[in-house]
């Protein structure tokens, strides 16, 4: 096939994979939008392999592996809890970033191959773009390692920082860009090589001071990372689809990380720079005085519910961790059959991924036109009889509102407490992730449950 | 004078830069999950490389470094092919519509 009529089937594939990111604008043309990815692909791959042309056994190897990688992927795929998304997307992103490492490396290897040059003596444009998409590719995959590990809880998800931390990460960055010029002008392969490591090194150490809870804004981070890495080797690679698809993820990550920052009220920079956790330990150990707290059970629970006309669910991370969706919605299930209006509220930032809450729900059968968005629902917890906070706890804060000294000040959250009660499940009185006290705790209209949110939910749909 | 084709590709990669920003906008929130497993499952048309890479001077040997390094990357950008896509495929039919 000549090279036009690829770079025309690349321009088709890429357009494909728009439209597959449109389709995501409703539930309903989101599955319709998927194939179009799918397709996109189908025509990238096979439109690869008539431009090679060569159909010897190298042919067969290809296939052989693309079928193993295929079955993995396939297997895992089918296996996944939906719970456990987050460290999958992550892992995910360590493949592509990985993927671009490699593909770099053999470009450099084997220049020839690509077009773009001979060893040695590589086109300085093509040298520049298969460094950088090696360094970020490299950076995304020990990055996403890191965010996977925090997220599969084999490592702490308490922030690491150390002293002059920052520095080190500044100098490593230059490190990278001296190394990149170094290498435009000698062509040594150890240069090359010590990018890469140096670009390892520089994911481990930007991922660990960054806190469990701020796990939201380094996926969509890592996610735009891989999407820049996938586009610095298409203009290696002269390929238009993977231009296209590399700005199309860039920017969808860059967005999505936006928008999780927005809904802590923070700074890009401040939550790559380190958690709240490792700021505040120390002011949340200090007030300790006992407040008085209203305790309630299952049973005081359900008798509120059943008795309201409208009850509004705000689930956050807890019910994740505890797989309390099935549960919840058969607490739903019922409260409707006694007549009682529900929806359900979600904070941008509730759980570990950007719309992890929803992919919960939706698994546990909620129809999707009940659960609102924070804009959309806040205005009526003022109506509602009662809020039934599960697993969520700083983003329901009051203080955000109040208290101009609170670290979490200005960050949007739902005002739960102006419904006309509120049920609070929480195992204990801790503190949220951002090591504040929540006040909501100790308003006159809140009872507190404290249980595990599985087992108490399922104990009020025994009592309903 | 003529224009390299480098400011070509500079140019699709701005305006798709802007198509990704204006698309990904009307995202809405609660497929936003759906929305990075999908993006990542088309990340990997890295495998393009990949295959280039692996099929690269096999009349010589197929099992040079670089084409070793080009299977690798196969297997990885197939993992994330059909898992993202599947996994994305499993999360949009669970989102249903209320039962009238």
């Amino acid at each position: 096939m000549s090279a036009n009529l690829s770079a025309l089937f690349y321009l088709v594939s890429g357009i494909l994979f728009i439209l597959a990111l449109r389709g995501l604008s409703s539930p309903e043309t989101s599955r319709q939008g998927n194939y179009f990815g799918i397709s996109g692909m189908i025509i990238s791959i096979v439109v690869t392999f008539l431009t090679v042309g060569s159909f010897g056994s190298g042919l067969l190897y290809v296939l052989i592996f693309l079928l193993i990688g295929g079955s993995i992927g396939a297997f895992i795929a089918f296996r996944i809890p939906m719970t456990a998304m987050p460290e999958l997307v992550a892992g995910f992103h360590s493949l592509v970033g990985l993927a671009a490492v490699f593909v770099a490396i053999s470009a450099f290897l084997k220049p020839d191959a690509f077009n773009l040059g001979e060893v040695g003596n590589i086109k300085l444009a093509s040298l520049i773009e298969m460094s950088l998409g090696a360094a970020i590719g490299a950076i995304t995959f020990s990055g996403s390692i890191i965010a996977f590990l925090k997220l599969r809880g084999i490592m702490s998800g308490s922030p690491i920082t150390f002293k002059g931390q920052h520095l080190i990460n500044l100098l490593l960055g230059l490190t990278i860009l001296f190394l990149i010029f170094y290498l435009c002008k000698t062509q040594l392969p150890n240069i090359f090589w010590a990018i890469v490591f140096v670009s390892f090194v520089v994911g481990i150490l930007l991922i660990i001071p960054i806190g469990g809870a701020d796990m939201p804004v380094v996926i969509s981070m890592l996610n735009s990372y891989s999407g820049w890495a996938a586009a610095g080797i298409g203009f290696t690679l002269e390929n238009t689809a993977l231009i296209i698809t590399g700005a199309l993820v860039g920017s969808s990550g860059a967005i999505l990380s936006y928008i999780m920052c927005k809904g802590m009220n923070r700074s890009f920079f401040n939550v790559i720079l380190g958690g709240w956790g490792a700021t505040d330990q120390s002011s949340s150990a200090q007030s300790k005085e006992q407040k008085p707290v209203k305790n309630g059970n299952a049973d005081d629970a359900a008798f509120l519910m059943k008795n309201a006309s409208s009850v509004i669910i705000v689930p956050g991370y807890g019910m994740a961790v505890a797989q309390a969706q099935h549960a919840l919605r058969e607490m739903v299930d019922s409260l409707k059959k006694n007549g009682v209006k529900v929806s359900y509220a979600i904070h941008p930032v509730a759980g570990r991924m950007p719309g992890h809450m929803n992919v919960l729900l939706a698994e546990a059968n909620v129809p999707y036109d009940e659960v609102f968005e924070l804009e959309e629902i806040n205005n009526d917890f003022a109506n509602c009889d009662v809020a039934y906070v599960i697993g969520a706890n700083d983003v329901t804060n009051p203080v955000a509102k109040s208290d101009p000294q609170s670290p979490i000040y200005g960050m949007p959250v739902l005002d739960v407490e102006k419904s006309k009660s509120v049920l609070f499940v929480k195992r204990s009185l801790s503190p949220g992730y951002a090591g504040i006290d929540n006040d909501l705790f100790y308003r006159d209209n809140t009872l507190m449950l404290f249980a595990d949110a599985k087992k108490m939910t399922e104990e009020i749909v025994k009592s309903l | 004078m003529e224009i390299d084709p480098f400011i070509f590709r500079l140019s699709i990669f701005i305006l798709s830069i802007f198509v990704g920003y204006y698309v990904v906008w009307s995202v809405t929130p609660s497929l936003h999950t759906p929305l990075m497993s999908v993006t990542n499952a088309i990340s990997s048309v890295i495998i393009v490389g990949a295959i280039i890479a692996a099929l690269a001077g096999m009349s010589e040997n197929i099992f040079e470094v670089s084409n070793i390094f080009g299977y690798l990357a196969i297997i990885l950008a197939a993992i994330n092919i059909f898992g993202g896509f599947l996994v994305t495929q499993r999360m949009l039919q669970m989102y249903k519509k209320k039962k009238k």
